[in-house]
């Protein structure tokens, strides 16, 4: 499988979860094939205890961005 | 290439539908709903047709479609989506029609409308949320409830002895001859997503071709009611209701067929108006109401149930029977109960431009909020009339002429608390000069033709009238 290694124009691929519009559900956390988000006990404005980006291993799958019910809470790069 | 994954321009940047939630939707944590939202946005950004896209939004959780899509937005009543959207598209030819619907609303109460637009082939991509229950509600059995699953309204299970059998939509939309792509996707895991999009992407390309009429029934997960965890509640739709929802496409026409038009009708208003008797062509010199300024915009508001909407038909009434120019508008909050219920009312010499009172020059406030709400919006000249028997406490910043009225109290001396809103009526009529105590006591009694209650309604209005005299 591809790794996470920069492309060309020297991208790496990465996920940022905006956490102050996560709502918990932690569909992204069972669909990140390389555990790079997880569960976190801090607790966002809306009350919702938030997922956080935990490792720097991401491969830009996608697959946390097609979960995630919530429009512009996980943006991913994907070179 | 780079391919960033984010927001979709699609959707509107903030969501203005609660003050305090400009960001996020109304959606639970994990729900289907918002996936799908997701998907649809990506696919009208990808394909460049925002600005063709027309919605039409339900009555259920996808109610609020409106604040998320940036482009045109209709809201239907209950069950009815499909059928405004038959006249959206087809008074619309140009435009992409997505009507947006949940099972309770297109398999239950909709199922007509949703056939027979089907049936007819109308050029628009109908989205089917099928969770298997009644959502927004909490939970009650849907016509889309697995045999044996427990909800609200089937606590043991649900029988088909009882109940009947699951609905399946989209086999019987594929039975149809008219639909070009009838299929059902799941929003649940990723491949299932993956599988959506394509299947989305064609029937939304199918729209833009303008050829015909496509139906996706969307497998969503409902986490809240449900009682499941969302992953819990993802992997449940793998595992059950798939073996009586199958994905899978049903139905394809073949891609090359040619795109089809449909008969536009095309609509002589001014025939209408003229069979309807609006015609602007009334005599001058036979209004006869005299207005301490050519136009007067009255805002009524209170508790629903206290008479605020009907206080401000009589006004509206009384005004038309004496040929003025007039507009009614009511306003209810749709999801709050309790709250704040008000009625817009403007008579005018002259044609009334918007029917929206802003600034009002004569506000009566029947309860707290409205006062709070509504009080500071009346400029330095106006009226307010507010209810002092359940005010106690004004608000500072008020700018208008304040009254107290204890209409509640003079209303149950009347006979009745439910007459205040006619107690308001008699002192507001005073106030303003507009319409005199006889006129008044003339109206009440065509409108109230019970001895007993044009009794109490008579003393209500003259006990407002007698309060304005004393002021």
């Amino acid at each position: 499988m591809k790794n996470n290694t920069n492309n060309e124009d020297g991208v790496k691929p990465s996920v940022t979860v905006h956490i102050d519009l996560c709502k918990g559900c932690g569909l992204c956390i069972i669909h990140c094939p390389k555990d790079v988000l997880q569960a976190s006990i801090q607790i966002n404005a809306l009350g919702y205890p938030t997922t956080i980006v935990a490792t720097a291993d991401c491969i830009g799958c996608g697959n946390c961005y097609l979960v995630c019910p919530e429009p512009g809470a996980i943006t991913v790069v994907r070179p | 290439m780079t391919k960033i994954y984010e927001k979709s321009p699609a959707f509107f940047e903030t969501f203005e539908r609660k003050p305090s939630q400009q960001l996020t939707t109304h959606y639970c944590p994990g729900c289907g709903h918002g996936t799908l939202n997701k998907i649809i946005a990506d696919l009208v950004a990808e394909l460049g047709i925002q600005d063709q896209t027309i919605y039409v939004g339900p009555v259920g959780c996808g109610v609020f479609i409106y604040y998320y899509f940036e482009g045109a937005c209709a809201s239907a009543a209950h069950g009815r989506a499909s059928a405004v959207a038959t006249g959206i598209s087809r008074s619309n030819p140009d435009g992409i029609v997505v009507s947006y619907q949940g099972d309770g609303d297109l398999a239950a109460i909709g199922t007509s409308n949703a056939i027979h637009a089907a049936n007819r082939g109308e050029n628009m991509i109908v989205f089917f949320v099928n969770n298997n229950v009644y959502g927004m509600t909490g939970g009650q059995m849907a016509p889309t409830t697995l045999i044996d699953q427990k909800t609200t309204t089937s606590p043991f299970g649900r029988t088909e002895k009882n109940d009947g059998f699951p609905l399946r939509m989209a086999e019987m939309m594929a039975g149809l001859e008219a639909p070009a792509l009838v299929a059902r996707v799941g929003v649940n895991n990723p491949k299932n997503i993956r599988q959506a999009i394509k299947v989305i992407r064609n029937g939304l390309e199918i729209q833009r071709d303008k050829k015909g009429y496509v139906f996706i029934e969307v497998m969503s997960q409902c986490p809240t009611n449900w009682k499941k965890e969302p992953a819990e509640a993802c992997e449940w739709i793998d595992d059950v209701v798939c073996k009586q929802y199958p994905l899978g496409t049903f139905k394809e026409l073949p891609a090359d067929r040619q795109p089809q038009k449909r008969p536009r009708a095309e609509v002589d208003f001014a025939a209408v108006a003229k069979l309807l008797g609006l015609t602007a062509d009334d005599e001058t010199g036979s209004q006869e109401m005299t207005l301490p300024q050519p136009e007067m915009r009255f805002k009524f508001a209170g508790f629903g149930g206290q008479g605020v909407l009907s206080l401000g038909l009589m006004v509206a009434q009384m005004a038309t029977q004496r040929n003025m120019e007039v507009t009614w508008l009511p306003s209810y909050g749709p999801e709050m109960r309790g709250g704040v219920a008000n009625s817009s009312v403007v008579i005018g010499e002259d044609p009334i431009g918007t029917p929206v009172v802003d600034v009002p020059d004569v506000l009566v406030a029947l309860n707290r909020p409205s006062l709070d709400k509504l009080g500071p919006l009346v400029p330095k000249e106006g009226l307010i009339i507010y209810n002092s028997s359940l005010i106690d406490q004004i608000p500072a910043d008020l700018k208008g002429k304040v009254y107290p009225l204890a209409a509640t109290t003079l209303a149950a001396e009347a006979g009745t608390v439910k007459a205040a809103n006619v107690v308001v009526l008699g002192f507001v009529a005073r106030m303003t000069g507009i319409f005199e105590l006889s006129e008044l006591e003339d109206f009440l009694r065509e409108t109230f033709k019970q001895p007993a209650l044009q009794e109490v309604n008579l003393k209500a209005v003259s006990a407002g009238w007698d309060v304005a005299g004393e002021v």
